[in-house]
């Protein structure tokens, strides 16, 4: 069986592995896109870089800008590339706060260690993402033969005329103006 | 017995359960034959409706034979009979009833106070749908007890597989009263949203009934084509504006008659009142998501229809009253009436004007129910309509 969603198939890629991994990371660019602008100094604290609260809360919106890009967008490609592009300017900004005598520079390389992981991840996921064809797939299955008209669509055109539609559905008549007389009318029923 | 059981949000199980007996002299009880997934299950699989308790037993759309009557359906209804239970439970004698007007009924939902709190009056009872509509076991099982049986029922004949007529108990007759609220007029454009099961047969029941185009709009490629083999022209709402087209079809008037057969789960990837619906909703402010009526009160031509048979359940917000008021706009709605069309559907299946077995797409056994409750949700693997067979 064919696991494929609206998602995936419209992005031409029977995939939906990739597709929960990019909304994930989506969710992730948020979550500390949020913990960036929020707590700045505790931040800036932690990895000894007093002073620089107001770049660390200037990637913290980069962050949440990313996120709901990739969450909103129809193609999360682009989104997931800047992502990419994102964690190398952490990992830049993080590796000059390892020089010179830094006392929390154990901290910055935790830090560094796992923005790596995680741009290892975006590096797989864009470049899947990347791989897959910009055109959408064909329909799944054809079901261009399910008429469900024994006699075929034209055929069964208006062969429930014989219906008479209740008087409770009726529309009334003041609200019935677009039967032009030019066109072929079929009688109406007296109310 | 084993019946498809509901435990919690996209939680249904196939659980071993006690058998249904005759509780009323009015019951009967049936061996299920062929039972369906409805898109109304979604609602409670999803858990957007209020009101279902774990251990409740799914499903509406469901026929078999009859294996026991109470003692007061004689004459109406023997053992052996091959009989489709239509989802609404009605008794047949109130004033409702006797108007045709099945699904609100005013004796069948036993929780009918509850109903009344929450809509100001009772509606009928269903099966298998929330302690609101009376809380009744429903068919998505080996048996069902079936309520006011000596009126609760469509006798069917031998001789016709069961997936033609299945769908009295609910789809076709829905598609067909969403067309008939339409009362269409032999030039008028119908405009149908969604493409699932009662779209299909709301795209079949307006081309019987003689519309002259038949629109509609999904963005799953295959309901879209199984569509279009219907006889309506599509819109991909992913690929190009609704609004736009359907003004393009129309000559810039828009179309007569609108059909929501979408309800309240509608999508809207990307636009503005989508998002605002999803906050509201998550932070439970708005309960349903009414992207569809809004664009079909904006569409509508002037004096035009707009007809409702998708399902909505509490308070819907942004709803443009304005354009609906001064346009003229009627809005026909309701759970189908069933019993009152099927008499009439039952004639032009076995006239073989229509089969409404075209819609299936998967036929299993009650224990892979619960996988197909999320693929049919996922609309995975080409789904558009599932049979179980217990
Ligand atoms: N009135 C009744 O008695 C009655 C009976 C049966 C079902 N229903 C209701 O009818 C509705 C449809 O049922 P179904 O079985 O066909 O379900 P479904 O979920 O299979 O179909 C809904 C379709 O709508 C499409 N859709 C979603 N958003 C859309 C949008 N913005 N524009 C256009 N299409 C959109 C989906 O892609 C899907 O194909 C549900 O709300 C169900 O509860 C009502
Ligand atoms: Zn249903
Ligand atoms: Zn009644």
């Amino acid at each position: 069986m064919r696991y494929e969603t609206e998602r995936t198939r419209r992005r031409g890629h029977a995939d939906t592995a990739t597709d929960t991994l990019a909304r994930g990371l989506g969710i992730f660019s948020i979550a500390l896109g949020i913990m960036e602008v929020a707590a700045p100094r505790t931040l800036a604290r932690a990895l000894g870089m007093k002073g620089q609260e107001g770049l660390i809360a200037g990637y913290g919106l980069r962050e949440i800008a990313t996120g709901i890009g990739i969450l909103a967008s129809k193609d999360p490609t682009p989104w997931i590339w800047g992502r990419v592009a994102g964690d190398a300017l952490d990992l830049a900004t993080l590796a000059t706060a390892l020089e010179g005598k830094n006392p929390k520079k154990e901290n910055v390389g935790i830090a560094m260690a796992a923005v790596a992981g995680v741009t290892a991840l975006d590096v797989y996921c864009a470049q899947t993402l990347s791989r897959e064809s910009p055109h959408p797939l064909p329909p799944m299955q054809d079901y261009s033969d399910r008429t469900g008209f024994p006699r075929g669509v034209e055929q069964s055109r208006g062969a429930a005329s014989d219906f008479e539609v209740p008087r409770d559905f009726r529309a009334p008549e003041a609200m019935r103006p677009y039967t032009q007389p030019d066109l072929p009318q079929r009688p109406m029923p007296s109310m | 017995m084993k019946a498809l059981v509901w435990h919690g949000t996209t939680d249904i199980r196939c659980d071993s359960v006690p058998d249904p007996q005759i509780e009323h002299p009015r019951d009967a009880i049936i061996k299920v034959t062929s039972c369906a997934i409805c898109g109304s299950d979604l609602h409670l699989y999803d858990h957007f409706m209020p009101g279902m308790k774990s251990g409740d037993i799914m499903g509406h759309e469901t026929m078999g034979e009859v294996v026991e009557v109470g003692s007061e359906t004689k004459g109406k209804l023997k053992v052996g009979d091959r009989v489709v239970i239509p989802f609404t439970i009605i008794c047949g004698e109130c004033d409702q009833c006797k108007r045709g007007n099945f699904s609100v009924c005013e004796r069948t939902n036993r929780n009918g106070h509850i109903a009344a709190k929450a809509f100001g009056h009772a509606t009928a009872g269903l099966f298998g749908y929330t302690h609101l509509t009376g809380g009744y076991a429903g068919g998505q099982a080996e048996y069902l007890r079936v309520p006011f049986a000596d009126a609760t029922h469509i006798k069917v004949p031998d001789g016709i597989p069961d997936e033609k007529l299945l769908f009295l108990s609910d789809i076709f007759p829905t598609g067909w009263q969403a067309a008939v609220q339409c009362d269409i007029q032999p030039d008028d454009t119908v405009a149908i949203w969604g493409a699932g099961p009662v779209g299909q047969m709301a795209i079949r029941s307006a081309i019987l009934l003689g519309a002259k185009q038949v629109v509609a709009i999904d963005r799953i490629p295959e309901r879209l084509a199984m569509a279009e083999a219907g006889g309506a022209i599509t819109i991909n709402f992913d690929e190009e504006s609704v609004i736009e087209r359907l003004n393009e079809l129309t000559n810039g008037k828009g179309p007569e008659k609108c059909i929501d057969s979408v309800g309240m789960e509608a999508h809207a990837a990307g636009t503005v009142d989508a998002m605002y619906d999803r906050v509201k909703q998550a932070t439970m402010m708005e309960t349903d998501r009414p992207h569809v009526l809004r664009e079909m009160a904006y569409v509508c031509r002037p004096a035009g229809t707009l007809s409702v048979p998708g399902v909505y359940g509490g308070l819907l917000d942004k709803i443009p009253f304005g354009a609906i008021m001064n346009k003229g706009l009627t809005i026909r709605t309701g759970q189908t009436h069933v019993n009152r069309w099927t008499d009439d559907l039952l004639r032009r299946i076995e006239e073989g004007q229509i089969d409404p077995s075209f819609v299936i797409t998967h036929t299993v056994g009650l224990e892979e129910g619960p996988e197909m409750y999320k693929i049919f949700r996922d609309k995975q693997d080409g789904c558009v309509k599932v049979v179980l067979k217990p």
